[in-house]
């Protein structure tokens, strides 16, 4: 599969049409029945999930929070791509990669409603911290890979997610340089989802692609379909084998530009009707990823009417099932902010929660909670 | 006649007047154009002034910011937005280096009349890095002017003494009270000096100084302690530089201090002030100052940050304990 890294960096690979077909000359990616059928089950999870998430907000039950709707197919594409010892480092948009990682949905959740345990990663799961600063996280990207690399690792791949804006700010132009010099295994996954809130992607940069920016680094870039999850599932598969093994003389980071929209705003504070007009969305409406995988699952005979309708049935359960556990969850202990500052907590902050804790007793929780 | 405006109208007024009234004021920034601003403090400014003067730019803080001086040293009056405080870093070099600096570099030949707003502070239940006050950073670098309007009509007249100053200014607007209420705002251009501290409220047992969004919370605990404790509430504005007259003055009426910030307590704008009270006025000294401040600790997310912030009682406890020292 690496022969698909191995092309022009506007030479914009795709598996599936519009309509779900095979585009001449395409290749299926090799997933087995049940895998594809877990794709499409995980896409449509994110989507019911995203809806729930974004009522919920309207409905005042959780904060802020950052849809998804239409990148389900590039988030879940290219995280089923990972191996088991793979590492993913998010930016804050990535709840169906994560999911896909092994962050439970509950957690997304917790996080969203303002509480920090949210973001705490399950121990056996190989996925790092939230990172909200644009592009701060492509350094930590390229530093865990060259950690690995350092202590003689072969056999992992660091996949990191960032979005069309990032590629605007010093630390990503920092962390792919550095991945190119010290030759770090990584894959740089943009999910070029047009907008960076108000600010269109052709006012971010004159480049003609996002993925042509790799070349300067001296590494490929690679444009895909981002709303063809096999397509985006076989890039970014190529891209991790690259990184653990890559061809003599060729370097291991590859920089992946998903071309894709985002349907919804870009967090639940903003109004997309201001700054774009609903055309344009209902243009990228019709490449929209989850009917483009449910029609050709349908047409192949992995999926039938019978099937879609169980899968419906098992995530509206799964997703309310997340739900009411986040709901369920009491608030954190205020004292947990005084925890996990320090590996040990210094004298001064003890005293400080001292203090706090004598300002509680006297007034009562009540009175310092806002309505 | 004026308008009733709220806080962040009050900024759009201050900018939308001043760059009627010179050409050469313009704002950049990330969504600040036909977007209008995250918080709308930009609203309507695209469409009076043109995409030359109301720029979208980039996702580039360092851009923005560096760009920003260049502007300013060739005689532009640039006014860049930061869309959140906590997003200043990547510009922070740019500004401790470069901005900050321009004037004592060159030695006058270049300077740097730029203003860079940014919304800061907490109590909007928003995500990670969008509630911190980092103020101290801004007060700790020479060069710099650190100005935080509390009301709308300080913030209109202080953002446009702001822009006419010669020296680059730190404009922390207070995002909590954006909405939270209104005040009669006078049409056209007008200035609230930089360096003045404001007395919102006369008192003479206790002299409590604060700025920004705690403003509100410190004069409402001094209404509550009213008949029992006569609380002097002064209201900085501006951090940099200290009206250290206003400061003294006050605090050799009443003869003790608090001091409340959102800030975390350590190294916090409170500790300046505490050390300047003990060089100006040592002997009018009668008790301890008492710092009621944010704890040394990243500010929490939404579930928990109520508890982080100073409130009425909070501020209420710590200034009893000096006044009852």
């Amino acid at each position: 599969m690496t022969a698909s890294v191995h092309r022009e960096p506007d030479d914009m690979v795709r598996v599936l049409d519009e309509d779900g077909e095979v585009v001449d000359g395409a290749e299926v990616p090799d997933l087995d029945d049940g895998e594809l059928v877990e794709m499409y089950r995980t896409m449509k999870l994110a989507r019911r999930f995203d809806e729930r998430a974004v009522s919920l907000q309207r409905q005042g039950r959780i904060g802020t929070y950052p849809p998804l709707s239409g990148q389900e197919g590039a988030q879940v594409g290219s995280a089923m791509a990972l191996g088991g010892d793979d590492w993913m480092v998010p930016s804050y948009r990535e709840h169906a990669a994560s999911l896909v990682q092994g962050l439970p949905l509950k957690q997304t959740l917790r996080l969203w409603m303002g509480d920090e345990n949210g973001a705490r990663v399950p121990e056996d799961v190989n996925l790092f911290t939230v990172a909200v600063p644009i592009a701060s996280q492509i350094p930590h990207a390229t530093g865990l890979a060259w950690a690995s690399k350092l202590t003689d690792e072969q056999d992992k791949a660091f996949l990191c997610y960032f979005g069309d804006g990032a590629t605007s700010e010093g630390d990503f132009h920092e962390g792919l340089n550095f991945a190119g010099v010290f030759d770090t295994p990584n894959v740089f996954f943009c999910n070029n989802n047009q907008w960076a809130i108000s600010v269109p992607r052709e006012k971010q940069t004159a480049s003609k692609t996002l993925a042509q920016k790799a070349e300067a680094y001296g590494f490929e870039g690679v444009q895909v379909d981002g709303m063809d999850p096999l397509a985006v599932y076989a890039v970014t598969k190529a891209a991790v084998e690259k990184a653990k093994d890559p061809a003599e003389g060729e370097l291991r980071p590859t920089m992946i530009e998903a071309v894709q929209y985002r349907f919804g705003a870009h967090t639940t504070a903003d109004d997309p009707s201001v700054y774009r007009e609903e055309e344009e969305v209902q243009k990228w409406k019709a490449k929209d990823p989850i009917p483009r995988l449910e029609k050709f699952l349908l047409r192949t005979d992995r999926l039938d009417e019978a099937d879609v309708a169980d899968i419906e049935a098992d995530i509206e359960d799964r997703v309310a099932d997340a739900i009411a556990a986040a709901e369920e969850t009491p608030r954190p202990d205020p004292v947990e902010m005084f925890q996990n500052v320090y590996a040990e907590m210094p004298g001064r902050l003890e005293k400080q929660l001292e203090w706090f804790q004598s300002i509680r007793a006297e007034h009562g929780d009540e009175a310092l909670l806002e309505d | 006649m004026g308008e009733n405006l709220t806080l962040v109208q009050a900024v759009r007024d201050g900018l939308r007047d001043e760059m009627a009234e010179d050409d050469d004021v313009l704002v950049m920034g990330e969504d600040v154009g036909k977007n209008g601003g995250v918080f709308r403090a930009t609203e309507g400014l695209y469409d009076e002034f043109g995409e030359e003067r109301v720029i979208d730019t980039p996702l580039a803080e360092s851009g923005i910011v560096g760009t920003a001086i260049g502007m300013a040293a060739y005689g532009l009056k640039p006014v860049p937005e930061i869309q959140f405080s906590g997003f200043m870093y990547p510009g922070f070099d740019q500004i401790v280096s470069h901005m900050a600096r321009l004037r004592t570099r060159s030695r006058g030949r270049f300077t740097c009349p730029m203003v860079l707003r940014a919304p800061f502070g907490g109590g909007i239940r928003a995500p990670e890095h969008h509630s911190e006050s980092k103020e101290a950073f801004y007060v700790h670098e020479a060069g710099l002017k650190v100005a935080i309007p509390s009301t709308p009509h300080d913030a209109k007249g202080m953002l446009i003494a702001a822009i006419r100053d010669p020296d680059p200014v730190i404009f922390l607007e207070p995002k909590k009270i954006y909405r939270a209420f209104r005040e009669e705002v006078p049409d056209g251009p007008y200035e609230v000096e930089l360096g003045e501290a404001a007395v919102r409220r006369e008192g003479s047992d206790v002299s409590v100084f604060t700025w920004g969004a705690m403003t509100r919370p410190t004069v409402e605990a001094a209404e509550n302690m009213a008949g029992d404790v006569d609380v002097e509430v002064v209201d900085l504005r501006t951090l940099s530089p200290l009206d250290e007259e206003t400061i003294v003055s006050s605090f050799e009426k009443t003869g003790r201090a608090a001091i409340v910030h959102e800030a975390p307590k350590t190294a916090g704008v409170g500790a300046e002030i505490t050390a300047t009270l003990q060089e100006e006025a040592l002997l009018h000294q009668e008790a301890p100052v008492k710092r009621v401040t944010g704890f040394d600790v990243p500010f929490p997310l939404a579930a928990l940050e109520d508890y982080y912030l100073p409130e009425p009682e909070r501020i209420e406890s710590g200034i009893r304990e000096t006044v009852e020292f």
